[in-house]
């Protein structure tokens, strides 16, 4: 009888785990002893980070996009197909079509997703660039923008907990460009009482915000925007005004988790260092759907990834646990159009994010076009 | 009586304690309790000082072990 391996989900970490578990269970699968199916919800793959260049027209469209079952290992069997249910008791997967998946070891990697009709007039009165229809109407705000207040408004929970402070600095440099800085105001807001949630990223963030003229207004969390009066206000009493509203707005993860009882809010509860959902020994999450205090980020996707591959190819062949995840996340910084800088850690090394160059800057660009390897589970 | 939550944040440097904190109480009901597990100091600190400025309330904080523990109510 050969064994069915499922994963649910078609973003980074699921593609990583089906790409490299096909690598290292090749034999099984040419013999037939072991199978690997992906349920996607889309035929395409977008580079998410790639977003961020989107509003400035410095990337283009097509260059964040290819096509999943591309992507995809040849031998991994992919429906387009969204889940409807996961039934972790059964070991079954409904899909919307009414196909049933049965299997024996099962990866949930089903993402994150931007809820901006989660606070009142966000939708109305703001823009975003975490897809690509607001990156694009971003683009276009800045297209027609002449000077006035911008606030870069931040909420929690958020993926990609770097890209905030990124999209501030490169806007003020895209601002300058355009000769618009002296007629602008930027004031970043964060929910805590700093400007970003790892300490040595908040302190080097702060004096660069004060030499760039850039204000910021602490532990604000978003209780409404009011789209009329280009007013945002936060639970802690502050009221801002605002000519141009840069959002990111509060994220859940996907309704399929919700609906199947797995975890509120979309998050499912998850060992941090076994990566298997709480209570199960053959259900593994992956990336931004775990409820592990760790950054929901493309790099934790990838390096949980990597673990799930060890683990699952371990069990399979050899009936042993390979290794525990360390928590390891690495994120690119990029602190204006020409220079970055990077920052890693794990659950044991606290960061320590090294003096921004161009040179990190261009990583950053080479690994844009990189990312595609790390999809196929090459890098 | 409402259930407590419990958020194990302890070697969470990113995003850390209390934006887990701020995001679990947005997916709790008025009167739920959230304990966050901590080892970081400021935690002890910081997270009172933002129920308190929003109108949360803390109902227990203080040192176990080797870590931080803050409870509080969701009141609004």
């Amino acid at each position: 009888m050969s064994k069915k391996v499922l994963i649910v989900g078609g973003g980074l970490a699921g593609t990583i785990v089906a790409n490299g578990l096909c690598r290292h269970i090749a034999p099984q699968m040419r013999k037939g002893e072991i199978s690997i199916t992906m349920i996607g919800t889309t035929d395409t793959h977008m580079y998410q980070p790639g977003l961020l260049y989107v509003p400035f027209g410095k990337i283009r469209e097509h260059e964040l996009f290819r096509p999943q079952r591309k992507v995809l290992d040849k031998r991994v069997i992919f429906h387009i197909d969204p889940a409807t249910n996961i039934d972790v008791e059964n070991q079954k997967v409904t899909c919307k079509s009414g196909a049933v998946h049965e299997y024996d070891y099962l990866v949930i990697a089903t993402g994150s997703r931007i809820m901006p009709q989660n606070i009142p007039g966000m939708e109305e009165g703001g823009h975003w660039f975490y897809d690509l229809d607001g990156a694009r109407k971003l683009r276009t705000a800045l297209d027609t923008f002449e000077g006035g207040k911008i606030v870069v408004n931040v909420n929690a929970p958020h993926k990609c907990p770097v890209a905030p402070l990124e999209i501030t600095f490169m806007l003020k440099e895209y601002l300058q460009g355009k000769g618009l800085w002296n007629k602008t105001e930027i004031t970043y807001t964060y929910p805590i009482g700093r400007l970003h949630a790892l300490e040595p990223v908040a302190e080097w963030a702060k004096p660069a915000m004060d030499k760039d003229g850039i204000k910021y207004e602490t532990f604000f969390n978003t209780k409404e925007v009011d789209p009329d009066a280009k007013t945002i206000s936060s639970e802690e009493g502050v009221t801002l005004n605002y000519d141009l509203l840069v959002t990111i707005p509060p994220h859940n993860g996907a309704p399929v988790i919700m609906d199947s009882g797995l975890g509120d809010g979309g998050w499912v509860p998850t060992n941090k260092t076994k990566l298997l959902r709480e209570g199960s020994t053959n259900v593994f999450v992956c990336g931004d759907t775990t409820n592990i205090p760790i950054s929901k980020a493309g790099s934790t996707a990838h390096f949980e990834a990597d673990t799930v591959i060890d683990n699952l190819a371990s069990i399979l062949t050899e009936g042993r646990w390979a290794r525990d995840y360390d928590g390891k996340v690495f994120c690119f910084v990029e602190t204006g159009m020409n220079t970055g800088t990077y920052v890693w850690f794990n659950y044991t090394t606290p960061p320590n994010p090294g003096a921004p160059s161009q040179m990190i800057h261009w990583f950053k660009l080479a690994y844009n076009r990189l990312y595609w390897l790390s999809a196929r589970g090459l890098l | 009586m409402s259930e407590r939550k419990v958020i194990d944040a302890r070697g969470s440097f990113c995003p850390g304690p209390l934006m887990e904190l701020i995001a679990a109480l947005k997916l709790m009901q008025v009167g739920d309790e959230v304990e966050i597990l901590s080892t970081d100091q400021g935690t002890a600190k910081d997270v009172p000082e933002w129920a308190a400025k929003v109108g949360h309330e803390t109902v227990d904080s203080g040192e176990k072990d080797d870590h931080w523990f803050v409870v509080v109510r969701k009141a609004k």
